[in-house]
Order: C-alpha cells, then sequence, then structure tokens
C-alpha cells in the first residue's frame, strides 16, 4: 500500500464535515474509548505509537504532554491548557486549511481526548483569520460537539469537563511560532518569547500548556481507535504513521497525498502524473520554504525525518513545492525572502535587520544590478542571521538563499553577466499558452 | 503620495451593541486581554478599518491604554487603517502563486482597477492588496475575497470576477458559501459570531481530493484497525 488514508478517508463524501458525516465513521468513538482510559495511560499510548510533531519540528508528541507538571503542588496546581495551532501559513504548506474545511470534527475529538489527557479543562484552536470559511467549519464543529455533548460539562456522563473556544488570528506568520501564538492569544503583538521556561510548564498564562499542529491531534483518535501497534505498523522506523503530504507547483496533480513517512517525491511524482507535460523538475522544497532547496538529485529521499536532515533539509510540514525548468531560482528565492522581510516580527536585530537587508541585495542581483561580491555578502549576512536570531524565523529565512546559492550559483552569477534575468516569467505560469487566459503584456 | 485622511463622516458609527457584543467576547476568555484581538475584528465588521474610536472602545473595554490596543492592531496585517471595500480582493504573490502567474493576476488587476497594493477605490466597493501565502498552494494561483477562496486564476478570470464585484453581482467563492459575505459581515465571524453559512459549500475542492481518488484507484488503503483494538469498525468501513 503506497497511500494510506486515515484522515483523508472521507473527504469525498459530501457532509465529510458535519457532525452526522463523522460520528457515521466511528466518530467521537475515540473520546468514549479515552475518558474510560487513565489519563497516563493516554499519554504512553500516544508516546508508544510514536507520533511526532506534525507542524514542522517533530518533536514527540506524547513526550510534549508528558512534560506538563501534574499533581497538586506548585505548577502543576495551576489550569492546564491545550492550544492548537491552526495558524498554518509556512509558504507552501496547505494540509491543515483543507483538513479544517473537510473534516474539523476529527479535530475537535482529538482536542477533547488530549486535553483530557494532559488535565486541561479550557483548550483553544488559534487558527489564522484569512481563512473564513475553515472557521465556519471550526466554530460550527465545536457547537454541534456541544450540544452532542462531546463537549462541555461532564463530557459522555464521565464527570470530565472541557471548554473549547476558537480564536481568529488576525494576519502574522510569526504566530505559527508556538511562544508568539501563546502572546498573541494572550493578546499582545504576537513575538516569541525566552525559553525556558518552556509553554510545558509556563505557556498560556504562565500555566502549564501544550500547543499542537493541527495534524498531531487530529491524528490522536485514530491511535486511540487502532493502538500504537497500528499506528507505528506505518512509516519509518524513526517516523511512524501516515501524513498529509501536500504536492503543489508544476506538477500534472496538486494536491493532498495521505500516505506513511518515508514515501519519496519519486514515488509521489510517479503515480500522480509527475512535473507537467515537457518540463523537467528543478527544484522543491520538502517542507515549506524554510526547508532547504532540493533538486531532482533527491528524488529517491525518504521524506520522513532522518532522510530529509541527512541529506541537509528538513522535512518541515511536508509542502513539497515543486517547480520545473522554467523557474528563475532567484527570483523565486526573492520573493521567499521578501515573504520573510514582512513577517519578521521586529523583535531581534539579526532577523529585523537582515532579512531588509537580502531583500535589497536580492532585487539588485534579479535586476543583473549587482556584483559577485554581493552573493558573499547575502551568504554573509545569513551567518550573521542563522543560530544568532531569537527564534526559527529568523533560520528559515537563510534556508532558501543559502541553499539556492549553493546549487544554483551559476544561475546568480548569469543574472550579474547577462544584465538581468535570463528567463521569461511567463513561461512558468500555469496558464503559458493559454490564449482564454487573457495574459497582457 | 500621502493619502488623504479617512472621511469619517462615510463611516458608521460603533454603538451601544458594539459595546455589548465587545463584552460578549470578553466573557469567552479566561483573561480579558484574550479578547483583543476578535475585539478589533468586531471593530472592522462595524467600520471596516480600525479606527481610533475603535481603539478607544478596545482600551475602555480591557482597561488598556490607547497606545497598547494601537500596538497590537498595528502588527497584525488584517487590520486596515483605511477603510477596505465592500469586497477586499487579495491576490497572493508568495513565490509559488506568484511564479504560477499571482504575479501577473496582480499588475493585471492593478492596471484594470487603477488601484495599488493597500488602495480602495473612490465608491468604496473594491480595495485590492497583495498577500502572502494563503495555505492553498494546490489551488494556485489562487485569489481570496473578503478571506473566501477563489482558486486557480488567471488574469481574465481575476478581471471578470472584480467586474462582478462591481455590478454587484459577485460569483460565489470556489471553496465557501453560495453568496459572498461583505467585507463587514466576514470580520463579524472573525470576532467569533458565527453566521451559519458554514454548512454551505463543498467539503473538499478537487486538489483535495485527488491523492484520496487516486488511493481509491489503486484500491489503497490504511491497514484496519486490529480487532483487540476497536471490535466493530475499521478506518474504511462505512
Amino acid at each position: 500500500m503506497v497511500f494510506t488514508p486515515v484522515l483523508s478517508a472521507h473527504w469525498d463524501e459530501p457532509d465529510s464535515f458535519t457532525i452526522d458525516g463523522y460520528t457515521r465513521h466511528c466518530g467521537y468513538e475515540a473520546l468514549t474509548k479515552a475518558l474510560a482510559m487513565q489519563p497516563d495511560d493516554l499519554i504512553s499510548l500516544v508516546k508508544d505509537s510514536g507520533l511526532r510533531g506534525r507542524g514542522g519540528a517533530g518533536f514527540p508528541t506524547g513526550m510534549k504532554w508528558g512534560f506538563i507538571p501534574q499533581g497538586p503542588e506548585g505548577q502543576g496546581a495551576k489550569s492546564h491548557y491545550l492550544v492548537v495551532n491552526a495558524d498554518e501559513s509556512e509558504p507552501g504548506t496547505c494540509k491543515d486549511v483543507p483538513f479544517m474545511m473537510a473534516n474539523p470534527h476529527a479535530l475537535v475529538e482529538g482536542v477533547a481526548i488530549a486535553s483530557y489527557a494532559i488535565r486541561a479543562n479550557h483548550a483553544f484552536i488559534y487558527v489564522r483569520g484569512e481563512v473564513v470559511h475553515v472557521i465556519r467549519r471550526l466554530q460550527e464543529a465545536v457547537q454541534q460537539a456541544y450540544a452532542a455533548g462531546h463537549l462541555g460539562k461532564n463530557i459522555h456522563g464521565s464527570g470530565y469537563d472541557l471548554e473549547v473556544l476558537v480564536h481568529a488570528g488576525a494576519g502574522a506568520y510569526i504566530c505559527g511560532e508556538e511562544t508568539a501564538l501563546l502572546d498573541s492569544l494572550e493578546g499582545y503583538r504576537g513575538q516569541p518569547r525566552l525559553r525556558p521556561p518552556f509553554p510545558a510548564t509556563h505557556g498560556l498564562y504562565a500555566s502549564p500548556t501544550v500547543v499542537n499542529n493541527v495534524e498531531s491531534i487530529a491524528s490522536v483518535p485514530s491511535i486511540v481507535l487502532g493502538g500504537a501497534e497500528w499506528f507505528a505498523s506505518m512509516g519509518t522506523e524513526k517516523s511512524k504513521g501516515y501524513t498529509l503530504y501536500s504536492l503543489s507547483g508544476h506538477v500534472t496533480k496538486p494536491g493532498q497525498y495521505e500516505a506513511p513517512l518515508g514515501i519519496t517525491l519519486r514515488q509521489l511524482l510517479e503515480l500522480s502524473g509527475g512535473m507537467r507535460e515537457g518540463r523537467t523538475l528543478k527544484f522543491w522544497t520538502p517542507g515549506g520554504s524554510s526547508t532547504p532547496l532540493l533538486t531532482a538529485d533527491h528524488l529517491d529521499v525518504p521524506l520522513d525525518y532522518e532522510a530529509v536532515s541527512a541529506v541537509g533539509s528538513m522535512l518541515g510540514t511536508k509542502a513539497l513545492q515543486c517547480f520545473d525548468d522554467t523557474t528563475c531560482v532567484v527570483r523565486a528565492v526573492l520573493r521567499w525572502t521578501e515573504f520573510y522581510a514582512h513577517e519578521s516580527c521586529g523583535k531581534c536585530t539579526p532577523c529585523r535587520e537582515g532579512t531588509y537587508w537580502m531583500v535589497q541585495i536580492l532585487e539588485r542581483l534579479e535586476a543583473g544590478d549587482a556584483t559577485e561580491a554581493d552573493i558573499d555578502t547575502l551568504l554573509d549576512t545569513c551567518d550573521n542571521i542563522f543560530g544568532r536570531s531569537f527564534c526559527a524565523l529568523g533560520d528559515g529565512a537563510t534556508s532558501p538563499i543559502v541553499s539556492g546559492v549553493q546549487l544554483f550559483r551559476d544561475e546568480f552569477t548569469q543574472h550579474l553577466t547577462s544584465g538581468g534575468c535570463p528567463f521569461d516569467p511567463a513561461a512558468s505560469t500555469v496558464f503559458a499558452g493559454v490564449s482564454s487566459a487573457g495574459v497582457t503584456a | 503620495m500621502p493619502q488623504a485622511p479617512v472621511d469619517t463622516s462615510k463611516v458608521p458609527p460603533l454603538t451601544e451593541q458594539t459595546r455589548a457584543e465587545a463584552r460578549e467576547i470578553i466573557a469567552r476568555y479566561p483573561r480579558s486581554r484574550s479578547a483583543l484581538l476578535p475585539m478589533l475584528h468586531l471593530v472592522q465588521s462595524v467600520q471596516g478599518y480600525v479606527s481610533p474610536d475603535g481603539i478607544r472602545l478596545c482600551s475602555e473595554e480591557l482597561g488598556l491604554t490607547k497606545a497598547e490596543v494601537g500596538a497590537v492592531a498595528t502588527f497584525y496585517t488584517m487590520y486596515r487603517r483605511r477603510p477596505a471595500g465592500t469586497y477586499h480582493v487579495g491576490v497572493c504573490t508568495n513565490t509559488l502563486c506568484a511564479v504560477l502567474g499571482g504575479d501577473a493576476i496582480f499588475a493585471s488587476l492593478k492596471e484594470h482597477l487603477g488601484l495599488g497594493h493597500n488602495e480602495t477605490s473612490d465608491d468604496g466597493t473594491i480595495s485590492l492588496e497583495h498577500l502572502e501565502c494563503n495555505a492553498a498552494c494546490d489551488y494556485a494561483p489562487v485569489v481570496m475575497v473578503n478571506w473566501e477562496f477563489y482558486d486557480d486564476q488567471t488574469p481574465q478570470s481575476a478581471r471578470d470576477l472584480v467586474d462582478a464585484l462591481h455590478a454587484g453581482n459577485p460569483p460565489a467563492p470556489t471553496r465557501g458559501p453560495s453568496r459572498l459575505a461583505t467585507f463587514k459581515e466576514v470580520s463579524r465571524v472573525l470576532a467569533g459570531f458565527n453566521d451559519g453559512l458554514g454548512q454551505e459549500g463543498p467539503a473538499a475542492g478537487p486538489a483535495t481530493l485527488v491523492g484520496l481518488e487516486i488511493a481509491k484507484q489503486r484500491g489503497d488503503t490504511a491497514p484496519p484497525y486490529p480487532a483487540s483494538a476497536s471490535p466493530t469498525q475499521t478506518p474504511e468501513e462505512p
């Protein structure tokens, strides 16, 4: 089996997003089963499954839950919180948004189970504001779950209470960083916090808090129903389970593909019709723009946490953005750098100033109005941002530049020698050669 | 060129109802300040932007200074300093959408509408901006109107779209309700006041389903839940 639809198994049913559509496929049965278990046993179950955070970092989810102080003393005595990071904004990443549109109840059920496990009576779903229909679906799923007794007081007669609130963000990529997200949820500018202390002990309102990605939480009901061994029967040795891969760019069939961790891009492309006709893969990201670029030489790298790291990149969010040979890498890198400059929160100097200056240099490079020394200045700037920024945004900003120059330095130089960009941007559009697209000169 | 000051005579005032709804939002949270982001969305749902009056209302209700509220409001891209159009059009120009056609679409709309980034038409119908990634890369190039998806656009389709907005006849979003809500109506949903439209529209768009379709053609499924773990159900069974 190449593909293993679990999360996506019923998305093709027109009512998959409703509570009826969800309960038809054993929806909320995992919650009943979980509420009959001891919370610590649930944490052990998720640890044993090997589930790792699907938001990009790949930290073991059960271990994160286990860090929450329990008991009547100290931090453990404070209210505990679960916060779902639904702020999906990493360029290329487009899995949580369609997932929440198609099946918000799987997330809500996962929220209830995870909250019970960490002994939280209050959970928040922090969703980016720019996707209103997804927000509606989440709001209505939560309403339906309350009405059905899956949330609220005395859930399923267990004596366990849980309040869940859908909270819309307001447009800030940095809020995907978990401590910035917490500041934002507290009503502040979304800027990252110094760690330690970590959210597990001092998170929302300085209380013990788990912050998990949508897909991580939504995977929990299946682990409760199928068991740790069932989940771990998929995937690779250290990267267990199924996951959503998001294919985009110059491919025949962009979209969501659910498969065990460890599938390769070659497999995904072969089974989905490959790159668009007559074109070849030039570069791609394994997990969003913050993960260093790869090329056709990496088509056979298993897409799990270890193997992608071993070739110098990161699995990230499994956002496979594929660009063909019509694409100018300098243009691509400039655009990503503009993004990081726009989204830099301003808290730390290397990221705030560095991203600003890198845009200036890349603009000159793209226009051919630069020198070879500018390429080195660019790399030097990256060197001063990477590892010296307050959070991972700065590190991520250097990924496309450093990998782009490493892999395609000749192309950067070519912009200098030919006095500008040698590529035709019209050729890389999806409507290249389509007269009805109405392209005006 | 500096823009003219906002003509506040055209901006609806914040009312006692706005204040009551702000308090309703505050009551949802364990700590009041957490309500600030949804309250700012609420202000935009009345006035189309975060006005000085809106900042004052939030500061009064939360016991914050206007500077504290202003510092938050100016941090987040979705809060506008000038009134948005009835229809707020955003074109994704992050790398993937830009390369696949977003740059051409944005250039075409700028020329067609005579508007630049973050500008609003004189009649208040349309505002335009370019966006960062909106998590719909499998539908690139993407245009958002009032934060609803208009997938797989071309320059021509985007021009047709804004012409229809100007004519007061907006087409339904690709993955959204059957009717396009206004910027202010959508801002109410973001403030946490659901409009009941979530039950409309498809569960998933075509790109969302391609992997599942290929899996089905191949007969690929996840392994069934073991009988010991769950005696009644497998993930595939209806």
